[in-house]
């Protein structure tokens, strides 16, 4: 799998514009990731391509599109040095996967990228670099499969029960 | 132990003490789903096993961004939602009221100590009523309309403490531009904003709304200011609720203390395409703009659009630029129509819209073309979120707006 570079703030309107907001498929979705900024990301991704970037990926609207016009697209995982709020949790949500490393920068784009999620590395370019591990309180929405397993499973909610992190 | 509002609010929610960087189910007040992100969040409420919604009153739809449907796309998933309306009991405010945000202010729909959702990430605009609000993914709702709960992760809180007083022609606007870029754009992320001093006490609602909506722009989960005799009359208003004390301690915990003064404070401008990329607006002065857009749910409101009016006196808009006027929600429209403002908008060449998104998300009309330059009250100027990716965008206040609208190029307000 390749790996497809950006940089800091990637917003969601970068990812998916507004005018195919009417579409919640990820397929067809997808046709249009990255359309304004990068306009051959669509056609010639493939499927397990990562994506690593730098900062504050996935800022600006709250729109679901963004995680799922990517997972549409075939992209295995973001790692990126962090996150939008919101867009963090719907990729989890989702189940798109998203890892946060500091060490993006050295990344090239089009190299290829082996992740060990286990051993919290990945490699690209012949060097090896360290992934944080995912949040507890995550996890257990990740292990599910994301949100909407996991609610499946759910008979009532533990209101007001919590963890510190 | 000493807390902060936010932490309060879940406090009292959950009957124990919650501190930040818990991760609590906790139970949400109202939920607010639009035209955009409410199709999907059904769709996941049926996915997880849901058939009715945790409570129809608790649920708020409403229409907005792509309205009146402006494709047919757009006019089937209207439809589908009102169809799911009905057979769920659920109050649809449909295409009526206008922008959803305004619309759950202006209805008393987030009050102080509530903690509210919305599928639409300025949510957060509700903190100006001391209410935790933030805004959630469709699958977030999905589970919201099932459950009446969510899992959240109670945020840390940054305080911004602004002193002074507004120099004739700067507003909250030009200071939640400023924060914005002095924090940056993920400056907040995962953190709450607290706002405080006494240039917030002195704020009216309107400004407390435009500020708390920009929180979301530093990556913030939630914007809020603590509930004072302002808050509380404007929620006497709307709905019968006693008054009670919801302040933070003062030796409550911060991630960071940020202090400003507003006192020389100069109109603001964010240039294309990040809304951190703030300079004064004499730096930016000149740069000529094909449209200019007032309105969206930072800055569509009475107060926005009656200091718009009052910088364009009797002048007129310059024939170069389209201007498009849109009032925030009815009631804002109403009031602005009665008060004599949008006649003197139209007279002056604009085209006022009925309440809605309009240009904001680049999903309805009044679209760029490659190279034009869109002067904006609204709160992003990404790269293609107005239409073209060619184009670009300078964020601003109404102020601002009108004077660069009569002259065709950005113009500080305070020389008209
Ligand atoms: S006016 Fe703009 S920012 Fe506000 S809800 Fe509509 S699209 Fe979003």
């Amino acid at each position: 799998m390749r790996v497809w570079k950006f940089g800091d703030d990637v917003d969601t309107d970068a990812i998916i514009q507004g005018k195919y907001l009417t579409f919640y498929k990820p397929e067809e979705l997808a046709k249009h990731a990255f359309e304004g900024v990068r306009p051959e990301f669509a056609k010639e991704v493939k499927w397990g391509d990562a994506i690593v970037a730098g900062r504050n990926f996935g800022c600006g609207s709250s729109r679901e599109h963004a995680p799922l016009a990517l997972l549409g697209s075939g992209v295995s995982m973001v790692i990126a040095k962090s996150f939008a709020r919101i867009f963090y949790r719907n990729a989890v949500n989702t189940g798109l996967l998203v890892l946060v490393s500091e060490e993006t920068d050295a990344v090239q784009d089009g190299a290829e990228i082996e992740v060990n999620m286990k051993g919290g590395w990945f490699e690209s370019g012949g060097r090896r670099f360290r992934i944080e591990p995912i949040p507890a309180f995550m996890k257990e929405i990740v292990s599910a499969g994301g949100l909407v397993p996991y609610a499946r499973g759910l008979k009532e909610v533990p209101l007001c029960t919590g963890s510190r992190r | 132990m000493a807390a902060t509002i936010v932490e309060k609010i879940f406090s009292r929610k959950c009957g124990r003490d919650i501190r930040a960087g818990e991760v609590v189910m906790a139970p949400v007040d109202r939920a607010m789903i639009h035209d955009i992100t409410g199709p999907l969040a059904i769709e996941k409420m049926r996915e997880m096993g849901g058939d009715r919604v945790f409570d129809p009153a608790g649920v708020i739809m409403l229409f907005d961004h792509q309205i009146p449907a402006d494709s047919i796309q757009a006019a089937e998933i209207h439809q589908r939602m009102r169809l799911f309306a009905g057979e769920q009991g659920i109050g649809n405010l449909d295409l009526r009221e206008g922008i959803c945000h305004q619309v759950m202010m202006e209805r008393g729909y987030a009050a102080p100590g509530e903690i509210v959702v919305g599928a639409d990430s300025h949510t957060c605009m509700y903190g100006a009523a001391g209410a935790f609000a933030t805004g959630i993914g469709s699958t977030d709702m999905g589970f919201v309309l099932r459950f009446g709960a969510l899992y959240f992760r109670v945020p840390e809180s940054i305080r911004c403490e602004v002193e002074g007083r507004f120099p004739r022609r700067v507003g909250p606007k030009d200071l939640i531009l400023y924060i914005t870029g002095a924090v940056g754009a993920d400056g907040a992320t995962y953190q709450a904003l607290e706002f405080s001093g006494n240039t917030f006490s002195e704020m009216e609602m309107a400004g407390r709304m435009t500020c708390c909506n920009m929180a979301i722009e530093m990556g913030a989960k939630a914007g809020i200011v603590p509930p004072d005799e302002t808050t509380w009359a404007y929620i006497r208003e709307r709905r019968t609720m006693e008054p009670f004390d919801l302040q933070s301690d003062t030796d409550a915990e911060y991630t960071e203390f940020r202090s400003f003064c507003v006192d020389e404070l100069e109109p603001q401008v964010a240039l294309p395409h990040n809304v951190d990329r703030v300079v004064s607006v004499e730096e930016t002065a000149g740069v000529r703009v094909d449209q200019v857009f007032i309105g969206s749910c930072t800055n569509g409101r009475y107060e926005d659009l009656s200091e718009a009016a009052d910088v364009l006196g009797s002048s007129e808009f310059s024939k170069r630029v389209r201007v498009i006027v849109i009032p925030a929600s009815r009631e804002e429209y109403l009031k602005a129509l009665r008060a004599g403002i949008i006649e003197r908008f139209i007279e002056a060449g604009a085209l006022v819209e009925a309440p809605c998104c309009g240009p904001c998300m680049g999903g309805a009309f009044g679209l760029l073309a490659p190279k034009e330059v869109s002067l904006s009250t609204s709160n992003r100027n990404f790269r293609g979120r107005q239409g073209s990716t060619e184009a670009s965008i300078y964020l601003c206040s109404a102020a601002t707006a009108a004077a660069s609208a009569i002259y065709g190029e950005i113009t500080d307000p305070r020389e008209v």
